[in-house]
């Protein structure tokens, strides 16, 4: 057998593939990978340091900024742990509308996830055209109810900034109309195509128990057949009342990880159909009175203690854990980021494949820089 | 098996471990008893997932505290474990070996509080780069800003 | 006056060029940008590349990877410590004439994250920006102004006068080193973690300037294009993304004045 020499590459930070700035160290033996080591840090923005000096509400833009697919889950993250910590209740319908703004985002996230895959398998942006145009419509709510596309700054303590505009519901349910259409159509595309099977089937296995034991979340661990999801494993807001199902992969590769989120955006198309459906009998306004006024929500000083509190981000489970010493402003302020803590995996699901699965795994994790790094 | 409270979990260990508690009302466990207080959960107690670590620095106590967030595939809240180090040569014993899931987060905490883990297989810097000297995150790093010259005071 | 005059040759089906203009029509008409996202403003600037606002439309959809074949360098988004030696790196290694749009806030000051201890409060500390977007993140209608006040600025280009030719302007910027501290260049530390930036090293010494401590560079014109009022009502034809000098041969005709008109006004 011909001997060869081991050869190390290092794909990254700048590089089209790794969906953002991050670096992996690959150790290659002619094609194969023998090892692979991340590299962080390239968008280390300093997150945590900054809220430890900013008043609780002034961390709320900036959580925006940590997963930016996906600001309204992050926002529910830090809303959840202040209310939590300084025992806010929250109106009903403020309820809802979380959740039906989160259920938005995980199809948004989850379409574009895929579509992310498949540019990396080479597809370039073929299948993203298709998810990118579902995300414009569903971004125009965002901004209707919001103001703003992306960085939506739409949640407050005790409730949500504003009350759904009046033409929001006629929108939202042009929308739920098209997207049966839209997840047929990517599905119809994508899933017995011969290139993807090809490229995902059986790359990149995740069995359960080490799937579990490496903290793994969200779509990644469930893929891998364990169903462990925090709006039925630790329900908050008004996912107790929601009736969806947790999909399962079975094998927890690739494939099953895509498959597992067409099932999710589904799922999250089954809610928001109820959601709609329940908005208007819900009791109680967007926001709880006694924190209505900005000045409230500027001199929160929660009482001394601290919380971790969890929501499940499309990316997996997202924790806050904060430490109040009665002042305005967080002691301690920690984001468990689920894209940087589904990375410690990526290695050993590497191991062994050729150099070319490495970006399609990667991808398959569905990571965003801004949460990974903070 | 459904998720444990804290008050159950501390009658469990002070059963099961006597003397491992450092500080039995908050659950801070004695450094070197970590490991078997993180066995008898993870093995005994069904709470195999790690969720969240992290390190927390109190420097008028002059000691760094290491929070373990540890929850139940089965749902419930999150148990917390808690370890107390000095901040001068901070050293806590890794879980590496019983959740390599640990890994990232303890090099996170490594780069950002300066807490050495104890049997990491590769403990270096994560965010910061390795010649980087200081831990950013502990609260007497100095502060980039403007605003803090001043010295900013509560609205 | 140059102007008019082409456009009445147009008229009598004559057209002229001239070498500047040819030129600069070429470089402006493909821009190719350097697929290069770092933070959120990347996910603004792929919305911007696919099919809702179309940046095909201006010639400057051809995301390249490589630094090697990208004319202008979009930098989306906050440019960390860590990441800066990269940045710098990439913009030496694109070909001139090169150009730099600092799109969003963090890009142009450090935005919201400025005060961070591992963040660059600026990427123009480094390099030379050409057009900066405000806005966290900008909308993509931004970035396509963006790109056409820099299609304007290219347009008003002498080619006896850009910078690349003359020997003013170094061809290969500093690249920081990550050192103990911070940011070094050369040894000497120009952005320490935790503290304020020093000195840009566009004004040190070897450049011909003195180290003033300024961490600004004002001989670089800046296009802020939407929130500069002045930028509108000086130049309303480089704020419209058409110089008058291109308008005659371009697209958009109708938006230039009758020749016959505008004279018997005056």
């Amino acid at each position: 057998m011909l001997q060869t020499q081991e050869l190390q590459i290092n794909i990254g930070p700048q590089h089209p593939s790794t969906h953002g700035v991050f670096r992996m160290q690959v150790t290659l033996d002619g094609e194969t990978v023998v090892d692979l080591k991340p590299v962080f840090g390239y968008l280390h923005r300093n997150h945590e340091q900054i809220a430890e000096v900013s008043t609780y509400i002034q961390s709320m833009p900036y959580t925006d900024r940590l997963d930016y697919f996906n600001s309204m889950t992050s926002n529910y993250g830090l809303a959840l742990a202040v209310e939590q910590l300084a025992g806010i209740e929250v109106p009903q319908r403020a309820n809802y509308i979380r959740a039906l703004m989160s259920e938005l985002t995980r199809i948004l996230n989850h379409a574009t996830a895929i579509g992310f895959i498949l540019n990396d398998m080479g597809a370039w942006q073929t299948a993203l055209a298709f998810s990118m145009r579902e995300r414009e419509k569903i971004l125009d709510l965002f901004e209707m109810a919001s103001g703003a596309r992306m960085m939506c700054n739409y949640f407050r303590f005790g409730g949500v900034v504003r009350d759904l505009p009046p033409e929001f519901m006629p929108q939202l349910k042009d929308l739920m109309q098209g997207l049966p259409g839209f997840f047929d159509e990517f599905e119809r595309l994508l899933r017995d195509n011969e290139i993807l099977l090809g490229r995902a089937v059986n790359v990149g296995i995740l069995p359960p128990e080490i799937a579990a034991s490496y903290s793994v979340s969200g779509p990644v661990l469930r893929a891998s057949g364990i169903a462990y999801d925090i709006r039925t494993a630790d329900p908050y807001g008004a996912y107790s009342e929601l009736d969806f199902d947790i999909p399962l992969g079975e094998v927890g590769d690739v494939y099953d990880r895509i498959l597992v989120r067409f099932e999710e955006m589904r799922q999250s198309y089954r809610m928001i159909n109820q959601i709609i459906e329940r908005l208007p009998d819900t009791t109680g306004g967007h926001i709880n009175p006694a924190m209505a006024s900005i000045g409230r929500q500027k001199a929160l000083r929660p009482p001394a203690g601290e919380i971790y509190a969890r929501v499940e981000s499309p990316k997996g489970e997202l924790g806050f854990y904060l430490i109040s010493d009665g002042s305005t402003r967080p002691y301690r302020y920690k984001v468990r980021a689920p894209s940087f803590i589904n990375l410690t995996p990526l290695g050993d699901m590497c191991r062994g494949h050729a150099l070319a699965d490495v970006v399609v795994i990667l991808g398959s994790i569905d990571i965003v820089m801004g949460e990974v790094d903070r | 098996m459904p998720s444990l409270s804290a008050d159950e979990l501390r009658g469990i260990i002070e059963q099961e471990l006597p003397g491992a508690l450092h500080n039995p009302a908050v659950l801070c466990v004695v450094p070197a008893r970590l490991p078997e207080v993180a066995r008898l959960l993870c093995d005994i107690l069904d709470h195999t997932f790690l969720s969240n670590l992290t390190a927390v620095d109190y420097p008028a106590d002059g000691e760094i505290e290491v929070v373990y967030h540890i929850a139940s595939l089965g749902g419930g809240v999150p148990l917390v474990l808690r370890v107390r180090t000095p901040r001068e040569h901070a050293s806590v014993p890794s879980l590496t070996s019983l959740w390599p899931g640990a890994a990232l987060q303890e090099r996170e905490a490594y780069d950002l509080f300066g807490v050495w883990f104890e049997g990491h297989p590769d403990l270096r810097r994560v965010y910061m780069w390795d010649a980087f000297e200081g831990f950013p995150m502990r609260k007497d790093f100095p502060r980039q800003g403007d605003k803090y010259f001043a010295g900013s005071g509560e609205e | 006056m140059a102007a008019e005059l082409q456009l009445e040759a147009e008229r009598h089906g004559v057209f002229l060029t001239t070498v500047t203009r040819f030129y600069n029509w070429g470089r402006r008409s493909s821009v190719w940008p350097l697929s290069f996202g770092l933070a959120c403003c990347a996910i603004e600037m792929m919305a911007t590349g696919l099919a809702r606002y179309d940046l095909a439309r201006f010639g400057a959809e051809m995301f390249r990877a490589s630094p090697r074949h990208a004319d202008l360098m979009i930098v989306a988004g906050t440019v960390t410590k860590k990441m800066a030696p990269q940045v710098v790196r990439l913009y030496n290694q694109m070909p001139e004439p090169r150009y730099v749009i600092s799109m969003g806030a963090c890009a142009t000051s450090g935005g919201p994250f400025r005060d961070g201890y591992n963040v660059l409060r600026g990427v123009d500390l480094l390099i030379p920006v050409d057009v900066y977007i405000p806005g966290c993140p900008p909308r993509p209608e931004a970035l396509l102004h963006a790109l056409m006040t820099l299609q304007a600025q290219i347009d008003s280009q002498q080619l006896d006068q850009v910078r690349w030719y003359g020997d003013d302007e170094p061809h290969e910027y500093p690249v920081p080193t990550l050192g103990r501290q911070g940011l070094e260049i050369d040894g000497a530390l120009i952005d320490p973690v935790g503290g304020l930036p020093l000195v840009s090293p566009l004004r040190g010494p070897q450049y011909g300037e003195q180290r003033s401590g300024e961490i600004e560079h004002p001989q670089q014109v800046r296009l802020f294009p939407i929130m500069d009022e002045s930028v509108a009502r000086e130049t309303p034809f480089r704020a419209s993304g058409v110089s008058p000098e291109i308008a005659a041969d371009d697209l958009k005709r109708s938006d230039v004045p009758e020749v016959g008109h505008a004279q018997s006004q005056r």
